[in-house]
């Protein structure tokens, strides 16, 4: 795709986030909708593209009362939307449509209007792995862990560093869940889940939701906000069965997704002034360094132990405080995207001095997808 | 009123020569006629080459150890915490999820690469579950 062809205009998360026990999913998705279209200074009839995932784009486009010309319900997880930015950019390259709306919302916590997940039991999944005792991320998405530490040579302490930093920019942030300062030790005496994994290495479950407006860079300077430009993405999925990845030392989606991205975007590791790898689990930070090329695997626990990824560091990681300590609804994919686009609208509450290009990288699944965007606030 | 029981499979008929061989007390792969590759999960096709000559064989049924959780909470329907989700790598190659039976579960016995050895567990008269144990010698 061309570079820069294609900007963000408008970006907004839910009113609240957290636990909002008066909204149900499809509200929250209509939250977050207005709240972008009304930070785009739009119409909802300005609308005639829409993308979002789990639930349908049917559902949403209804409920918003849109009409559009290009829909696009891919759902493979947490990243879709990164998926959905990627196509957004194509379709309005290719002239399907012109202003794209993309939604999230789960009602994660309070479980209202909240679509049941289930596995069949005729399914792969359900035939292959269910009967082992997988129950729920907690006990599948850390199932790699222990290999890539010890291919890697990683340690538990260096795994739970991820928590810490990230908890230090959760500080900064008014609306992170989780704020008070945590230690090493705190982590590593935290509640065992699933070993090698604690709770606070464990992403929080909460209500929220999210919604970003896309349009052709063109018209990107006549909005009211400083147009975020989309340089470069990437996508890939692999297996939706943890087991069958190819390697545990790796993600065969995220490197495939990420160095598509960067390729895309003609741009260096050390252009990047702000990264977001999504983060459900504390190892996601590390394979995400090592798969995007920013260093080789054997050291990314050593760096972000070191605090390169830390407030003042060289290589400021997960600003919002991620999904350890922000907030995670169940696909987190839109707030690493809204919080890119705070930064390069320099207006996020832990804001890095000029940055000018974010990577933003997303998982769906247990590493079962992917999904990488480049944005710059430079044209 | 019963315990609840662990998920049960339901095989398709892409699967079903697999359930029936664990019913019999064998672990059985396919491999490709045409390229050699043996992998699973189960279909009737190469994923490799795509070649639809494939044949059904039994393997030896050893392993080892390719990576872990120790499950604490929550626990799934049927096991007692804490449990381990074993990912294991076969001689043959190809890599499925267990449990590690006749073995503590505990990171300090459950040692990577370790050798493991199928052991069959039947819940019923049509599905037996392909399960490990710490290989003997």
């Amino acid at each position: 795709m061309r570079r820069n062809a294609v900007a963000v205009v408008g970006a907004a998360e839910t009113t609240e986030l957290g636990v909002i026990p008066n909204m149900s999913q499809i509200q929250l998705h209509a939250d977050a909708a207005l709240n972008a279209i009304a930070d785009a200074g739009l119409k909802l009839s300005d609308i005639d593209g829409i993308a979002t995932a789990v639930e349908t784009p049917q559902q949403i486009a209804h409920y918003l009362g849109i009409k559009p010309t290009w829909v696009d319900g891919t759902s493979v997880g947490g990243c879709s939307f990164m998926l959905h930015v990627r196509h957004a950019a194509a379709a309005i390259e290719a002239g399907l449509c012109k202003t794209v709306l993309i939604t999230h919302a789960e009602s994660g916590k309070s479980m209202i209007g909240k679509l049941p997940r289930s596995t069949p039991p005729d399914s792969l999944n359900g035939q292959f792995e269910s009967p082992f005792g997988v129950y729920g991320p907690p006990s599948m998405f850390p199932i790699p862990v222990l290999r890539y530490m010890k291919t890697h040579g990683i340690t538990h302490e260096q795994i739970a560093m991820v928590a810490v930093v990230q908890r230090e920019w959760a500080a900064k942030n008014p609306r992170a869940m989780m704020k008070a300062p945590i230690t090493v030790e705190d982590v590593l005496n935290s509640k065992m889940i699933a070993y090698p994994f604690r709770i606070l290495q464990c992403c929080l479950v909460t209500d929220g939701g999210g919604a970003l407006i896309l349009t052709s860079a063109d018209r990107a300077k006549d909005f009211p906000n400083k147009p975020v430009y989309v340089l470069g993405t990437g996508e890939s999925v692999e297996t939706p069965m943890v087991s069958q990845m190819e390697t545990f030392d790796s993600s065969r989606a995220f490197r495939t997704a990420g160095p598509l991205a960067f390729k895309e975007a003609g741009i260096a590791h050390k252009d990047v002034d702000h990264l977001m790898i999504y983060d459900a689990f504390a190892h996601l930070p590390l394979y995400g360094l090592g798969d995007l090329g920013f260093m080789p695997h054997e050291e990314t626990g050593k760096f972000i132990a070191d605090g390169h990824t830390r407030p003042g560091g060289k290589l400021p990681l997960n600003t919002n405080g991620g999904g350890l300590s922000y907030m995670h609804s169940g696909m987190y994919g839109m707030y690493a995207l809204q919080e890119s686009v705070r930064q390069m609208r320099g207006l996020a509450p832990a804001q890095v001095k000029d940055a000018k290009i974010s990577v933003c990288h997303g998982v769906g699944g247990m590493f079962a997808a992917s999904g990488t965007i480049i944005f710059t606030n430079e044209k | 009123m019963a315990e609840p029981a662990r998920a049960r499979p339901k095989p398709t008929p892409e699967t079903q020569h697999f359930w029936d061989g664990t019913a019999a007390g064998e672990l059985r792969l396919q491999r490709c006629d045409a390229c050699a590759n043996v992998y699973f999960p189960p279909r009737p096709f190469c994923p490799s080459c795509a070649s639809r000559k494939v044949s059904i064989f039994k393997a030896s049924g050893k392993g080892t150890l390719y990576s872990y959780v120790i499950n604490h909470r929550p626990a799934a329907p049927g096991f007692t915490p804490p449990y381990a989700i074993a990912v294991v790598e076969l001689e043959e190659g190809p890599r499925m999820m267990s449990n590690i039976v006749d073995c503590p579960q505990t990171p300090e016995a459950l040692e990577l690469d370790m050798k493991l050895e199928v052991a069959f567990e039947k819940l019923d008269d049509k599905i037996t579950l392909p399960l490990f144990r710490p290989a003997k010698g």
